[in-house]
Order: structure tokens, then C-alpha cells, then sequence
């Protein structure tokens, strides 16, 4: 029986969280090493695991991965959520990169000085309501189904209810103007991997705190 | 006979660069329409063209295509430049990820205020010279081949030698301690579409200069 697949990665989303999304929406249990002194860095970096000396890693299928992209994309194919040809693949990774973008800023937000935080937050509620949700709500107007791409779920649909869920935690009215991802959200949200992984107790991570961000600065010497 | 890819960009490399690079590896020939102006981007804008309202955008194949990776993920697919199978397409991207985020370093070097580009050109000097060149050359030493995936040309080389090119062009010195990144270089650099590329009058873009930068501050409403 293969292994299953090992995260290595701070205790908290940062760039990780979307693979844990996506591994659980493929129904993948996965196994999971936080990173919590500096030391456990130092020596991740030593055992020539990390390939540019970065987390996130992942391991599995006898390979050792970096690059948050590059592991995403290989789980999409593996787990066949990465559409039925290059046709529909280009827009699963356009769809999904538009919301790796603003997730990102989410996460680097946390980093900044407390008034800057605030400022770029706000933006990202901005960004969502003028730029990306606009843009999901038109996708899912134009051709009336119930996924992003092919009639058929995918990475880009797990990734689009990660970023609603996390600009939602921002600003709870932010789907207000936006019924068919309201109705996506509710959608998405019941199937039954994702229910499972939106259920306390599950690998999903909780919003950086004060904690999170004082562990990563320390390990990273930021 | 299908109509050529068009790319809408201003005239100067920043994160079109790599997808020109790749179509011309693959021996595609490319129309470009150059934003000049803030009021180009805002008409792309309103016209519906841009899914996120950013730029680059490439027509092609009947579709507008947005996101870097995902236009050049499209590309080296259709042309057969990313591996045999899923394994190789990992390590390919493993290996680009890593071509881009230097990219990033490089593209924000680029259009910081000058008080600022000291300071970032020697970080990233050393995240070059101790970081990614050792890595790349470690991984052209463990198979000893002339590709850096799967014994075939594929996007890795063309990004890793885009790459080479720049470094080469911020401090020589920096691929001296690198043999085997030297002779991919070269090698890349003799391929028929790559050669053509690499001579004058190509679409190949130069680095950032003072006129370019002003009016990517325009276009963009940058500080």
C-alpha cells in the first residue's frame, strides 16, 4: 500500500494550506511535520530535502517536492481534477492562479506592521468585490453549470471556495452581491470530502495569529 | 491556417519575457501589440480582455489567456516541451517555480527606487550564487545529461537558460564557479529557434532602462 503523502510546513496555512485543500478534496489522507525551532530548519535545509531551500515540501510517489505550484499541479493531475484537455486545463490554472494571488496577499498581509496589515486587508476585500468575484460570478453566468470548468468539479472550484472562505473571515457580506457563488459556496462546500475537511478536528489551519507569525519569523530569521 | 499567438504587453521584458522566449523556442512565430499608455491598459480593461484585470494576456488558439504560468504551462503542453509524464512535469515545474520566484527578485529589482536597488541587488546576488545556481548545477551533475529533465529538451531549459542570460548580464562572474550551467548555456544558445532568437532585430526584449521604466510607472499608476 503506497505511503501516504508527508507535509512538512509551519503549523498554519501560509502557502501550504491550498494543498491540504486539495489533497482533502481528493479524499487523500495525508500525514503532516511542523516546523517549529529554527533548528528542525537548519537541519530540513542540511538533508538536501528542501531544493532551494524553501518550505513548503511535500513527499510523495518516491519524489521530494518544493514549489507550492508545482505540487499543486501534480495532485490536480494525479487526482484527475485538472480538466479533460489543455483546452480546459488553461483555465483550471488560470482560474486558479487568480486565486492563489489573492490568497497570497492574505497570507503576506499577516507580516506587515499592524497598520499596514489593516491597509492590505481591506485592499484584498477590494481586490475580491472589484476584481476576482466579478470575475468568478461572470464564468459561472456564462455557461450556467454547477463548476468552473467542463461541467465538471476541479483544483480550480477547491481553490475558489478556499478564497471565498478566507476573504469571508475578512468581511462576512462579501458574497452579498454575488448569488451563483453564494449558491457555488453552498454547493462546493457539501460535498463530502470538503464537508469532511470544513468539520472541526480536520488538517484545515486557522487564520494566522500573533503566534503563527512570531514561530515563522524566528525560523525564517525574517 | 490558425492565426499567429498575439501578446499584449508593454515593450520591455517583465513577465512576458519568459512566454516569448518559450514560443520562439518552439519555433512559433508571435504578433505583439506594446500598451504605451495607461488609457491602452484601462481600453483592455473595458473591453472585457483581461480576466483580472492584468496584463500579460496572449490571444491564442481562440482563447484570451491571463496568468503567466498557466499561458506558459498552455505553450510548453501544446508544444511538447514539458516532459513525458506527470513525474517529469513535477520536477520541470519544481525546477521553473524556482526560475520564477528569482524572476520576481529580478523584475521588482528592476523597477525599485534607486536608494533601494543596492540593497536588493546584493540579496539577490546571494540567493543566486548560493541558492539557485548551485541547485541547477547539482541537478545537471546527478544525471550528467544535456537536458535538465528527461534526457530531451523540454521548458526547463529554455527558463533555466533565459535565466543564465540574465545573470549573466547583472555580474559575469556569477556563472564562473558553474561548469556544467556554462555548457547548457551554450548548448541551448545553438539550437536553431533559440540562436534566432538571441540575434538582433528578434522580438527578445532589452533589460529595463530609464525611458522603459518611466512608462511602466504610467501604464501601471505606479509610485
Amino acid at each position: 500500500m503506497a505511503a501516504k503523502p508527508k507535509l512538512c510546513y509551519f503549523r498554519g496555512r501560509g502557502r501550504m494550506e491550498s494543498i491540504r485543500w486539495l489533497l482533502a478534496a481528493a479524499g487523500v489522507e495525508f500525514e503532516e511535520e511542523f516546523i517549529e525551532t529554527r533548528e528542525q530548519y537548519e537541519k530540513l535545509q542540511k538533508d538536501g530535502r528542501l531544493l532551494f531551500g524553501q518550505v513548503p515540501l511535500v513527499e510523495m510517489d518516491g519524489m521530494v517536492l518544493t514549489q507550492t505550484k508545482a505540487i499543486l499541479s501534480y495532485l490536480a493531475a494525479k487526482y484527475d481534477l485538472y480538466g479533460k484537455d489543455l483546452k480546459e486545463r488553461v483555465r483550471v490554472d488560470m482560474y486558479a492562479d487568480g486565486t492563489l494571488d489573492l490568497m497570497m496577499m492574505i497570507a503576506l498581509a499577516a507580516f506587515k506592521t499592524p497598520g499596514e496589515k489593516e491597509e492590505n486587508l481591506a485592499l484584498v476585500v477590494k481586490k475580491a468585490k472589484t476584481c476576482y468575484f466579478p470575475a468568478f460570478e461572470k464564468i459561472l453566468k456564462d455557461h450556467g453549470e454547477d463548476f468552473l470548468v467542463g461541467n465538471k468539479f476541479s483544483w480550480a472550484d477547491v481553490q475558489l471556495l478556499e478564497a471565498i472562505l478566507m476573504v469571508e473571515e475578512l468581511d462576512a457580506s462579501v458574497l452579498s452581491d454575488f448569488p451563483l457563488l453564494k449558491a457555488f459556496k453552498t454547493r462546493i462546500s457539501s460535498i463530502p470530502t470538503i464537508k469532511k475537511f470544513l468539520q472541526p478536528g480536520s488538517q484545515r489551519k486557522l487564520p494566522p495569529d500573533s503566534h503563527y507569525v512570531k514561530t515563522v519569523r524566528k525560523v525564517l530569521q525574517l | 491556417m490558425a492565426a499567429k499567438p498575439k501578446l499584449y504587453y508593454f515593450d520591455g521584458r517583465g513577465r512576458m519575457e519568459p512566454i516569448r522566449w518559450l514560443l520562439a523556442a518552439a519555433g512559433v512565430e508571435f504578433e505583439e501589440e506594446f500598451l504605451e499608455t495607461s488609457k491602452d491598459l484601462e481600453k483592455l480593461r473595458n473591453d472585457g480582455s483581461l480576466m483580472f484585470q492584468q496584463v500579460p494576456m496572449v490571444e491564442i488558439d481562440g482563447m484570451k489567456l491571463v496568468q503567466c504560468r498557466a499561458i506558459l504551462n498552455y505553450i510548453a503542453a501544446k508544444y511538447n516541451l514539458y516532459g513525458k509524464d506527470t513525474k517529469e512535469r513535477a520536477l520541470i515545474d519544481m525546477y521553473i517555480e524556482g526560475v520564477a520566484d528569482l524572476n520576481e527578485m529580478y523584475l521588482f529589482w528592476s523597477i525599485s527606487p534607486p536608494n533601494e536597488q543596492a540593497a536588493k541587488m546584493t540579496q539577490m546576488k546571494d540567493k543566486i550564487a548560493n541558492c539557485y545556481l548551485p541547485a541547477f548545477e547539482k541537478v545537471l551533475k546527478s544525471h550528467g545529461q544535456d537536458y535538465v529533465v528527461g534526457n530531451r529538451l523540454s521548458r526547463a531549459d529554455i527558463h533555466l537558460v533565459e535565466l543564465l542570460y540574465t545573470v549573466d548580464e547583472l555580474d559575469p562572474s556569477l556563472l564562473a564557479n558553474f561548469p556544467l550551467l556554462k555548457a547548457l548555456k551554450a548548448r541551448i544558445s545553438n539550437l536553431p529557434n533559440v540562436k534566432k532568437f538571441l540575434q538582433p532585430g528578434s522580438p527578445r526584449k532589452p533589460p529595463m532602462d530609464e525611458k522603459c521604466l518611466a512608462k511602466v510607472k504610467e501604464i501601471f499608476q505606479l509610485k
